[in-house]
Protein backbone atom coordinates (compact mmCIF):
# COMPACT_ATOMS: atom_id res chain seq x y z
CA UNK A 1 0.00 0.00 0.00
CA UNK A 2 1.38 3.14 -0.96
CA UNK A 3 2.14 6.29 2.46
CA UNK A 4 -0.65 8.44 2.73
CA UNK A 5 0.51 12.02 3.66
CA UNK A 6 -1.23 14.20 6.57
CA UNK A 7 0.36 17.76 8.23
CA UNK A 8 1.39 17.88 12.42
CA UNK A 9 1.66 21.54 13.24
CA UNK A 10 1.42 22.48 9.87
CA UNK A 11 4.39 20.61 9.10
CA UNK A 12 3.09 17.59 6.34
CA UNK A 13 4.85 14.24 6.18
CA UNK A 14 4.14 10.82 5.09
CA UNK A 15 3.44 7.70 6.93
CA UNK A 16 2.94 4.02 6.33
CA UNK A 17 -0.56 2.70 6.34
CA UNK A 18 -1.90 1.40 9.87
CA UNK A 19 0.63 4.19 11.43
CA UNK A 20 -1.29 6.06 14.51
CA UNK A 21 -1.36 9.45 14.80
CA UNK A 22 0.65 10.00 18.17
CA UNK A 23 3.18 7.73 16.02
CA UNK A 24 3.26 10.45 13.37
CA UNK A 25 3.38 13.42 15.96
CA UNK A 26 6.28 11.82 17.36
CA UNK A 27 7.99 11.19 13.60
CA UNK A 28 6.99 14.67 13.55
CA UNK A 29 9.25 15.99 16.23
CA UNK A 30 5.54 17.71 17.73
CA UNK A 31 4.46 17.60 21.11
CA UNK A 32 0.83 16.19 21.27
CA UNK A 33 -0.19 18.73 23.92
CA UNK A 34 1.01 21.28 26.11
CA UNK A 35 0.44 20.67 30.14
CA UNK A 36 -1.57 22.99 32.69
CA UNK A 37 2.06 24.62 33.41
CA UNK A 38 2.66 24.93 29.52
CA UNK A 39 5.27 22.03 29.22
CA UNK A 40 5.22 19.84 26.18
CA UNK A 41 4.38 16.47 26.39
CA UNK A 42 4.39 13.07 24.36
CA UNK A 43 3.06 9.66 25.00
CA UNK A 44 3.37 7.92 27.75
CA UNK A 45 1.05 4.48 27.81
CA UNK A 46 0.96 3.82 24.60
CA UNK A 47 -3.00 2.08 25.38
CA UNK A 48 -5.00 4.99 25.50
CA UNK A 49 -4.82 5.37 29.33
CA UNK A 50 -2.75 8.13 30.77
CA UNK A 51 -4.43 11.05 28.04
CA UNK A 52 -0.93 12.36 27.29
CA UNK A 53 -1.42 12.02 23.83
CA UNK A 54 -4.28 13.91 22.87
CA UNK A 55 -4.28 16.17 19.99
CA UNK A 56 -6.83 18.43 18.28
CA UNK A 57 -7.93 16.58 15.14
CA UNK A 58 -9.21 17.78 11.70
CA UNK A 59 -10.57 20.43 13.97
CA UNK A 60 -12.09 17.81 16.91
CA UNK A 61 -10.21 18.61 20.58
CA UNK A 62 -8.96 15.67 22.94
CA UNK A 63 -8.70 12.79 20.76
CA UNK A 64 -6.32 10.07 22.24
CA UNK A 65 -3.77 9.65 19.21
CA UNK A 66 -2.14 6.40 20.48
CA UNK A 67 -6.02 5.05 19.47
CA UNK A 68 -6.43 6.52 16.10
CA UNK A 69 -4.90 5.75 13.06
CA UNK A 70 -3.92 8.56 10.31
CA UNK A 71 -5.90 8.84 7.36
CA UNK A 72 -4.85 11.05 4.17
CA UNK A 73 -5.12 14.69 4.32
CA UNK A 74 -5.46 14.89 8.20
CA UNK A 75 -4.60 18.10 9.72
CA UNK A 76 -3.04 16.88 13.54
CA UNK A 77 -2.46 20.20 15.88
CA UNK A 78 -1.12 20.17 19.80
CA UNK A 79 -4.04 20.19 22.04
CA UNK A 80 -3.06 23.02 24.61
CA UNK B 1 -26.79 14.46 17.62
CA UNK B 2 -25.55 11.36 18.78
CA UNK B 3 -26.98 8.47 17.95
CA UNK B 4 -27.34 5.62 20.28
CA UNK B 5 -26.86 2.27 18.73
CA UNK B 6 -28.10 -0.58 20.99
CA UNK B 7 -26.76 -4.53 20.58
CA UNK B 8 -27.72 -6.83 22.78
CA UNK B 9 -25.66 -10.04 23.39
CA UNK B 10 -25.90 -13.38 25.54
CA UNK B 11 -22.28 -13.09 26.68
CA UNK B 12 -20.78 -9.43 26.12
CA UNK B 13 -16.96 -9.69 26.74
CA UNK B 14 -15.10 -6.50 27.36
CA UNK B 15 -11.30 -6.50 26.60
CA UNK B 16 -10.02 -7.75 23.40
CA UNK B 17 -6.64 -9.25 24.85
CA UNK B 18 -6.19 -12.76 24.95
CA UNK B 19 -8.55 -13.02 27.87
CA UNK B 20 -11.17 -11.81 26.35
CA UNK B 21 -10.62 -13.65 22.53
CA UNK B 22 -10.19 -16.68 24.66
CA UNK B 23 -13.26 -16.16 26.68
CA UNK B 24 -15.56 -14.80 23.15
CA UNK B 25 -14.40 -17.70 21.63
CA UNK B 26 -15.33 -20.78 24.08
CA UNK B 27 -19.04 -18.63 24.95
CA UNK B 28 -19.43 -18.00 21.33
CA UNK B 29 -18.80 -22.08 20.22
CA UNK B 30 -21.73 -22.76 22.75
CA UNK B 31 -24.22 -21.20 20.06
CA UNK B 32 -25.36 -17.79 21.89
CA UNK B 33 -25.00 -14.11 20.72
CA UNK B 34 -21.55 -13.07 21.50
CA UNK B 35 -19.89 -9.84 21.90
CA UNK B 36 -15.98 -8.53 21.94
CA UNK B 37 -15.55 -4.78 22.83
CA UNK B 38 -12.66 -3.56 22.54
CA UNK B 39 -11.45 0.33 22.54
CA UNK B 40 -8.37 -0.26 20.31
CA UNK B 41 -8.92 -0.46 16.49
CA UNK B 42 -8.29 -3.98 16.26
CA UNK B 43 -8.72 -6.92 18.85
CA UNK B 44 -5.58 -8.58 20.30
CA UNK B 45 -4.83 -6.18 23.29
CA UNK B 46 -1.50 -5.11 24.22
CA UNK B 47 0.71 -8.63 23.72
CA UNK B 48 -0.54 -9.09 20.35
CA UNK B 49 -0.84 -5.73 19.10
CA UNK B 50 0.34 -6.11 15.54
CA UNK B 51 1.23 -2.96 13.24
CA UNK B 52 -0.87 -3.82 10.42
CA UNK B 53 -4.07 -5.62 9.55
CA UNK B 54 -1.84 -7.62 7.24
CA UNK B 55 0.56 -9.43 9.75
CA UNK B 56 -1.69 -10.21 12.32
CA UNK B 57 0.68 -11.55 15.46
CA UNK B 58 1.02 -15.14 14.92
CA UNK B 59 -0.05 -16.48 18.79
CA UNK B 60 -3.39 -15.05 17.84
CA UNK B 61 -4.04 -16.36 15.22
CA UNK B 62 -6.00 -19.26 15.72
CA UNK B 63 -7.99 -17.38 18.42
CA UNK B 64 -9.15 -15.09 15.69
CA UNK B 65 -10.15 -17.86 13.49
CA UNK B 66 -12.28 -19.45 15.93
CA UNK B 67 -13.69 -16.14 16.78
CA UNK B 68 -14.84 -15.90 13.53
CA UNK B 69 -16.08 -19.40 13.08
CA UNK B 70 -17.99 -19.07 16.10
CA UNK B 71 -19.23 -15.69 14.76
CA UNK B 72 -18.74 -13.55 17.95
CA UNK B 73 -19.24 -9.96 17.17
CA UNK B 74 -16.48 -7.80 17.46
CA UNK B 75 -17.23 -4.53 18.43
CA UNK B 76 -13.42 -2.31 18.50
CA UNK B 77 -12.64 1.23 18.91
CA UNK B 78 -15.33 1.36 21.55
CA UNK B 79 -14.83 2.63 24.97
CA UNK B 80 -17.44 1.79 27.90
CA UNK B 81 -17.59 4.34 30.28
CA UNK B 82 -20.72 3.86 32.75
CA UNK B 83 -22.98 1.08 34.14
CA UNK B 84 -25.92 2.49 34.95
CA UNK B 85 -27.76 -0.63 35.87
CA UNK B 86 -27.46 -4.16 35.68
CA UNK B 87 -27.42 -5.62 32.23
CA UNK B 88 -26.55 -2.53 30.74
CA UNK B 89 -23.37 -0.47 29.70
CA UNK B 90 -22.48 2.79 27.77
CA UNK B 91 -19.77 3.38 25.69
CA UNK B 92 -19.20 5.57 22.96
CA UNK B 93 -16.94 5.26 19.45
CA UNK B 94 -15.33 7.93 17.49
CA UNK B 95 -18.93 9.34 16.77
CA UNK B 96 -21.35 7.52 18.77
CA UNK B 97 -22.95 6.77 21.55
CA UNK B 98 -23.44 2.84 21.96
CA UNK B 99 -25.71 0.96 24.38
CA UNK B 100 -24.86 -2.66 25.03
CA UNK B 101 -27.13 -5.40 27.33
CA UNK B 102 -25.94 -8.21 28.23
CA UNK B 103 -26.96 -11.48 29.90
CA UNK B 104 -23.91 -12.54 30.92
CA UNK B 105 -20.85 -10.12 31.32
CA UNK B 106 -16.96 -11.11 31.40
CA UNK B 107 -14.60 -8.15 32.24
CA UNK B 108 -10.96 -9.03 30.54
CA UNK B 109 -10.02 -5.11 31.02
CA UNK B 110 -6.10 -6.42 31.08
CA UNK B 111 -3.67 -4.22 32.88
CA UNK B 112 -1.40 -1.30 32.60
CA UNK B 113 1.90 -0.21 33.14
CA UNK B 114 3.06 1.12 36.98
CA UNK B 115 4.85 4.38 35.89
CA UNK B 116 6.41 5.85 38.96
CA UNK B 117 7.73 9.98 39.42
CA UNK B 118 11.10 11.36 38.94
CA UNK B 119 12.67 14.41 37.69
CA UNK B 120 12.43 14.66 33.99
CA UNK B 121 9.97 11.81 33.70
CA UNK B 122 7.03 14.02 32.16
CA UNK B 123 9.64 15.03 29.24
CA UNK B 124 8.74 13.92 25.71
CA UNK B 125 10.43 10.62 24.54
CA UNK B 126 10.41 9.43 28.20
CA UNK B 127 7.91 6.52 27.86
CA UNK B 128 6.10 3.75 29.53
CA UNK B 129 8.10 0.56 28.44
CA UNK B 130 5.29 -0.97 26.58
CA UNK B 131 4.44 2.00 25.92
CA UNK B 132 7.38 2.64 23.10
CA UNK B 133 6.95 -1.02 22.23
CA UNK B 134 3.13 -0.25 21.14
CA UNK B 135 4.48 3.16 19.75
CA UNK B 136 6.56 1.37 17.24
CA UNK B 137 4.22 -1.50 16.53
CA UNK B 138 1.88 1.52 15.55
CA UNK B 139 4.44 2.84 12.87
CA UNK B 140 7.32 4.98 14.63
CA UNK B 141 10.78 3.63 13.07
CA UNK B 142 13.52 3.02 15.46
CA UNK B 143 16.32 1.95 13.36
CA UNK B 144 19.18 3.50 14.46
CA UNK B 145 17.63 5.32 17.57
CA UNK B 146 19.12 5.03 20.88
CA UNK B 147 16.96 3.33 23.66
CA UNK B 148 17.00 2.85 27.38
CA UNK B 149 15.33 0.17 28.45
CA UNK B 150 14.42 0.69 32.86
CA UNK B 151 12.37 -0.36 35.47
CA UNK B 152 11.41 -4.04 36.52
CA UNK B 153 9.28 -6.57 35.43
CA UNK B 154 9.68 -9.24 32.61
CA UNK B 155 8.29 -7.07 29.77
CA UNK B 156 11.90 -4.99 30.27
CA UNK B 157 13.76 -8.23 28.46
CA UNK B 158 11.11 -8.48 25.67
CA UNK B 159 10.79 -4.81 25.25
CA UNK B 160 14.24 -4.39 24.54
CA UNK B 161 14.62 -7.84 22.37
CA UNK B 162 11.83 -6.16 20.07
CA UNK B 163 13.34 -2.63 19.88
CA UNK B 164 16.63 -4.18 19.09
CA UNK B 165 15.17 -6.95 16.40
CA UNK B 166 13.87 -3.46 14.79
CA UNK B 167 17.07 -1.68 14.70
CA UNK B 168 17.36 0.35 17.86
CA UNK B 169 20.95 0.82 19.58
CA UNK B 170 19.82 -0.42 23.21
CA UNK B 171 22.33 1.64 25.90
CA UNK B 172 21.34 -0.39 28.95
CA UNK B 173 18.65 -2.31 30.90
CA UNK B 174 18.07 -1.17 34.25
CA UNK B 175 16.13 -3.44 36.39
CA UNK B 176 15.59 -2.16 39.64
CA UNK B 177 15.35 -5.88 41.33
CA UNK B 178 18.00 -7.88 42.47
CA UNK B 179 20.15 -10.20 40.84
CA UNK B 180 19.45 -12.68 44.24
CA UNK B 181 15.48 -11.87 43.32
CA UNK B 182 15.74 -12.73 39.89
CA UNK B 183 17.53 -15.97 40.86
CA UNK B 184 14.63 -16.71 42.86
CA UNK B 185 12.93 -15.97 39.94
CA UNK B 186 14.70 -18.43 37.92
CA UNK B 187 14.43 -20.80 40.22
CA UNK B 188 10.37 -20.94 40.23
CA UNK B 189 10.02 -21.14 36.33
CA UNK B 190 12.40 -25.05 36.79
CA UNK B 191 9.26 -26.63 36.41
CA UNK B 192 7.72 -24.72 32.97
CA UNK B 193 10.05 -25.84 29.91
CA UNK B 194 8.21 -22.85 27.74
CA UNK B 195 9.41 -19.89 30.21
CA UNK B 196 12.74 -21.57 29.98
CA UNK B 197 12.74 -21.40 26.33
CA UNK B 198 11.75 -18.12 26.01
CA UNK B 199 14.16 -16.88 28.56
CA UNK B 200 16.97 -18.59 26.30
CA UNK B 201 15.88 -16.78 23.27
CA UNK B 202 15.98 -13.28 24.73
CA UNK B 203 19.35 -13.83 26.59
CA UNK B 204 20.59 -14.95 22.73
CA UNK B 205 18.17 -12.19 21.22
CA UNK B 206 20.00 -9.44 24.22
CA UNK B 207 24.05 -10.77 23.53
CA UNK B 208 26.00 -7.84 24.33
CA UNK B 209 23.31 -5.70 25.65
CA UNK B 210 23.72 -4.17 29.19
CA UNK B 211 21.42 -5.52 31.48
CA UNK B 212 22.38 -4.18 35.04
CA UNK B 213 19.71 -5.36 38.10
CA UNK B 214 19.62 -2.82 41.37
CA UNK B 215 19.99 -0.33 38.72
CA UNK B 216 16.91 2.76 37.93
CA UNK B 217 16.51 5.93 36.11
CA UNK B 218 17.24 8.79 38.65
CA UNK B 219 17.02 11.80 36.50
CA UNK B 220 15.97 12.78 32.79
CA UNK B 221 17.13 15.85 31.46
CA UNK B 222 16.23 17.77 27.96
CA UNK B 223 15.39 20.92 26.41
CA UNK B 224 11.99 19.89 25.90
CA UNK B 225 12.47 16.53 25.06
CA UNK B 226 14.46 13.91 26.36
CA UNK B 227 18.68 13.87 25.59
CA UNK B 228 20.04 12.24 28.56
CA UNK B 229 18.73 9.70 31.70
CA UNK B 230 20.80 9.69 34.60
CA UNK B 231 20.69 5.85 35.97
CA UNK B 232 21.78 4.66 39.74
CA UNK B 233 23.23 1.48 40.08
CA UNK B 234 24.33 0.32 42.98
CA UNK B 235 25.00 4.00 44.79
CA UNK B 236 26.88 5.22 41.37
CA UNK B 237 25.37 7.34 38.83
CA UNK B 238 25.57 7.29 35.22
CA UNK B 239 24.53 9.56 32.41
CA UNK B 240 23.91 7.84 29.08
CA UNK B 241 22.27 10.13 26.06
CA UNK B 242 19.35 8.30 24.21
CA UNK B 243 16.76 8.97 21.72
CA UNK B 244 13.98 7.04 24.55
CA UNK B 245 13.63 6.29 27.65
CA UNK B 246 11.28 3.09 28.02
CA UNK B 247 10.39 3.09 31.49
CA UNK B 248 7.81 1.07 33.37
CA UNK B 249 7.75 -0.71 36.98
CA UNK B 250 5.56 -3.87 35.93
CA UNK B 251 2.16 -4.07 35.69
CA UNK B 252 -1.41 -3.00 37.76
CA UNK B 253 -4.86 -4.06 36.71
CA UNK B 254 -7.39 -2.15 35.06
CA UNK B 255 -10.37 -2.88 37.75
CA UNK B 256 -12.05 0.26 37.16
CA UNK B 257 -15.24 -1.33 35.62
CA UNK B 258 -15.26 -4.09 38.22
CA UNK B 259 -15.57 -1.58 41.05
CA UNK B 260 -18.07 0.56 39.31
CA UNK B 261 -20.07 -2.72 38.86
CA UNK B 262 -20.09 -3.45 42.37
CA UNK B 263 -17.43 -6.62 42.44
CA UNK B 264 -15.10 -6.92 45.28
CA UNK B 265 -12.08 -6.24 44.70
CA UNK B 266 -9.25 -7.52 47.47
CA UNK B 267 -6.38 -6.38 47.57
CA UNK B 268 -6.06 -4.16 43.94
CA UNK B 269 -7.34 -7.30 42.54
CA UNK B 270 -10.81 -8.78 41.40
CA UNK B 271 -12.33 -11.34 43.48
CA UNK B 272 -13.63 -14.72 41.68
CA UNK B 273 -14.67 -18.39 42.42
CA UNK B 274 -13.19 -21.23 40.57
CA UNK B 275 -15.34 -20.35 37.85
CA UNK B 276 -14.29 -17.03 37.00
CA UNK B 277 -17.12 -15.54 38.82
CA UNK B 278 -16.66 -12.52 40.49
CA UNK B 279 -18.86 -11.05 44.10
CA UNK B 280 -21.77 -9.93 41.05
CA UNK B 281 -23.33 -13.24 39.73
CA UNK B 282 -23.43 -12.22 36.53
CA UNK B 283 -20.60 -10.94 36.21
CA UNK B 284 -17.48 -13.07 35.12
CA UNK B 285 -13.68 -11.72 35.17
CA UNK B 286 -10.34 -13.53 33.74
CA UNK B 287 -7.19 -12.06 33.30
CA UNK B 288 -4.77 -9.79 34.84
CA UNK B 289 -7.26 -7.81 36.45
CA UNK B 290 -7.40 -11.40 38.61
CA UNK B 291 -3.71 -11.29 38.65
CA UNK B 292 -0.34 -10.28 37.08
CA UNK B 293 0.06 -13.76 35.22
CA UNK B 294 0.93 -13.22 31.94
CA UNK B 295 -1.07 -14.65 28.42
CA UNK B 296 -0.80 -18.23 29.01
CA UNK B 297 -3.06 -17.62 32.34
CA UNK B 298 -4.82 -15.26 30.67
CA UNK B 299 -6.23 -17.65 28.17
CA UNK B 300 -6.60 -20.59 30.35
CA UNK B 301 -8.63 -17.60 32.93
CA UNK B 302 -10.11 -16.55 29.82
CA UNK B 303 -11.31 -19.85 28.73
CA UNK B 304 -12.70 -21.29 32.06
CA UNK B 305 -14.88 -18.08 32.11
CA UNK B 306 -16.59 -18.46 28.50
CA UNK B 307 -17.30 -21.65 28.91
CA UNK B 308 -18.70 -21.44 33.04
CA UNK B 309 -20.96 -18.17 31.53
CA UNK B 310 -22.83 -20.94 29.01
CA UNK B 311 -23.24 -23.69 31.55
CA UNK B 312 -20.14 -26.12 30.47
CA UNK B 313 -19.05 -26.31 33.88
CA UNK B 314 -18.01 -29.69 33.23
CA UNK B 315 -15.71 -28.34 30.50
CA UNK B 316 -14.50 -25.79 32.29
CA UNK B 317 -13.44 -27.79 35.14
CA UNK B 318 -10.80 -29.67 32.88
CA UNK B 319 -8.84 -26.67 32.75
CA UNK B 320 -8.22 -25.83 36.72
CA UNK B 321 -5.16 -28.14 36.89
CA UNK B 322 -3.48 -26.26 34.20
CA UNK B 323 -4.29 -22.81 35.57
CA UNK B 324 -2.98 -23.74 39.11
CA UNK B 325 0.09 -24.43 37.70
CA UNK B 326 0.34 -21.27 35.86
CA UNK B 327 -0.55 -19.66 39.39
CA UNK B 328 2.47 -20.24 40.78
CA UNK B 329 4.55 -18.53 38.13
CA UNK B 330 1.87 -15.28 39.31
CA UNK B 331 3.27 -15.48 42.41
CA UNK B 332 7.02 -15.92 41.41
CA UNK B 333 6.48 -12.63 39.61
CA UNK B 334 4.83 -10.98 42.44
CA UNK B 335 7.86 -11.45 44.63
CA UNK B 336 10.69 -10.96 42.31
CA UNK B 337 9.50 -7.72 41.22
CA UNK B 338 8.49 -6.40 44.31
CA UNK B 339 9.44 -2.38 44.47
CA UNK B 340 12.63 -1.18 46.52
CA UNK B 341 12.04 1.34 49.21
CA UNK B 342 14.59 3.88 47.93
CA UNK B 343 12.31 4.50 44.48
CA UNK B 344 10.16 6.03 47.44
CA UNK B 345 12.76 8.92 47.16
CA UNK B 346 13.02 9.51 43.39
CA UNK B 347 10.91 12.55 43.47
CA UNK B 348 12.27 15.65 44.13
CA UNK B 349 10.03 18.63 46.26
CA UNK B 350 8.93 19.77 42.17
CA UNK B 351 8.87 16.54 40.40
CA UNK B 352 5.22 16.13 38.67
CA UNK B 353 3.14 13.47 40.18
CA UNK B 354 -0.13 14.26 39.00
CA UNK B 355 0.67 14.96 35.02
CA UNK B 356 -2.58 15.58 34.23
CA UNK B 357 -3.15 18.59 36.92
CA UNK B 358 0.72 19.10 37.23
CA UNK B 359 0.62 18.49 40.74
CA UNK B 360 4.27 18.22 42.21
CA UNK B 361 5.31 16.23 44.70
CA UNK B 362 5.91 18.75 47.58
CA UNK B 363 2.02 19.88 47.52
CA UNK B 364 1.10 15.96 47.80
CA UNK B 365 3.01 15.12 50.92
CA UNK B 366 1.25 16.97 53.76
CA UNK B 367 -2.04 14.67 53.23
CA UNK B 368 -2.83 12.08 54.87
CA UNK B 369 -5.24 10.23 52.24
CA UNK B 370 -5.94 10.09 48.26
CA UNK B 371 -9.54 11.67 48.85
CA UNK B 372 -7.94 14.47 50.94
CA UNK B 373 -5.06 15.52 47.99
CA UNK B 374 -7.61 15.09 45.30
CA UNK B 375 -9.70 17.87 47.08
CA UNK B 376 -7.09 20.30 47.97
CA UNK B 377 -4.60 19.78 45.08
CA UNK B 378 -6.75 18.55 42.11
CA UNK B 379 -4.28 15.10 41.92
CA UNK B 380 -5.72 12.60 40.32
CA UNK B 381 -9.14 14.62 38.27
CA UNK B 382 -7.83 15.11 34.87
CA UNK B 383 -8.73 13.37 32.17
CA UNK B 384 -6.94 10.13 33.42
CA UNK B 385 -8.90 9.80 36.53
CA UNK B 386 -6.09 8.73 38.63
CA UNK B 387 -4.84 5.67 36.25
CA UNK B 388 -1.43 6.96 36.44
CA UNK B 389 -1.00 8.68 39.61
CA UNK B 390 -3.22 6.40 41.65
CA UNK B 391 -0.67 3.27 41.66
CA UNK B 392 2.25 5.87 42.00
CA UNK B 393 0.72 7.52 44.94
CA UNK B 394 -0.03 4.33 46.37
CA UNK B 395 3.37 3.61 46.18
CA UNK B 396 4.95 6.60 47.48
CA UNK B 397 2.21 7.61 50.53
CA UNK B 398 0.82 4.19 50.97
CA UNK B 399 -2.81 5.98 50.19
CA UNK B 400 -5.25 3.26 49.29
CA UNK B 401 -7.65 3.90 45.63
CA UNK B 402 -10.57 5.80 45.94
CA UNK B 403 -13.87 4.79 44.50
CA UNK B 404 -14.88 4.62 41.08
CA UNK B 405 -17.59 6.81 40.04
CA UNK B 406 -19.11 6.91 36.27
CA UNK B 407 -18.25 8.37 33.90
CA UNK B 408 -15.20 6.34 34.21
CA UNK B 409 -13.82 7.84 31.68
CA UNK B 410 -13.71 11.09 30.05
CA UNK B 411 -16.95 11.10 27.88
CA UNK B 412 -18.28 14.23 25.28
CA UNK B 413 -20.69 15.93 26.46
CA UNK B 414 -23.33 14.71 23.81
CA UNK B 415 -23.31 10.86 25.41
CA UNK B 416 -23.82 12.28 28.84
CA UNK B 417 -26.23 14.77 27.93
CA UNK B 418 -28.20 11.36 26.34
CA UNK B 419 -27.69 9.47 29.45
CA UNK B 420 -28.74 12.48 31.18
CA UNK B 421 -32.15 12.60 29.73
CA UNK B 422 -32.95 8.97 30.09
CA UNK B 423 -35.45 8.35 32.84
CA UNK B 424 -33.01 8.13 35.32
CA UNK B 425 -31.07 10.98 35.98
CA UNK B 426 -27.00 10.58 35.90
CA UNK B 427 -25.94 13.84 37.80
CA UNK B 428 -22.50 12.35 38.41
CA UNK B 429 -22.61 12.31 34.46
CA UNK B 430 -23.80 15.60 33.82
CA UNK B 431 -20.96 17.09 36.06
CA UNK B 432 -18.18 15.00 34.37
CA UNK B 433 -17.80 13.00 38.07
CA UNK B 434 -15.00 13.37 40.55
Amino acid sequence: MPNLSLTVNGVSLEVEPGTTVAAAAMLAGQPCRVSVGGAPRGPLCGMGICFECRMTINGRVHCRTCQILCEPGMEVKTDD
Amino acid sequence: MTRVACHKFAVLVIGAGPAGMAAAACAGESGVRVGLVDDNFRPGGQIWRSQTAREPALEAGGWLERLRASRVESLCGVRVFDAPEMGVLLAETADDLCELRYDKLILATGARERFLPFPGWTLPNVMGAGGLQALVKSGLPIRGKRAVVAGTGPLLLAVASYLRKHGAEIGMVCEQASWASLGRFAFALMGQPGKIVQALQLKKDLAGVRVITSSWPVAAQGNNVLETVTISRRGKSETLSCDYLACGFHLVPNTELAALLGCQIDRDFVRVDDFQRTTVPEVFCAGEPTGIGGVESALVGGQIAGLASGGRVAEARELFGQRKKLRSFAAALDDAFQLRPELRDLPSAETTVCRCEDVPYSRLQPYPTWRAAKLQTRCGMGPCQGRVCGPATQFLFDWTPDSVRPPMFPARVESLAAVASSPEPQQEAVTGGH
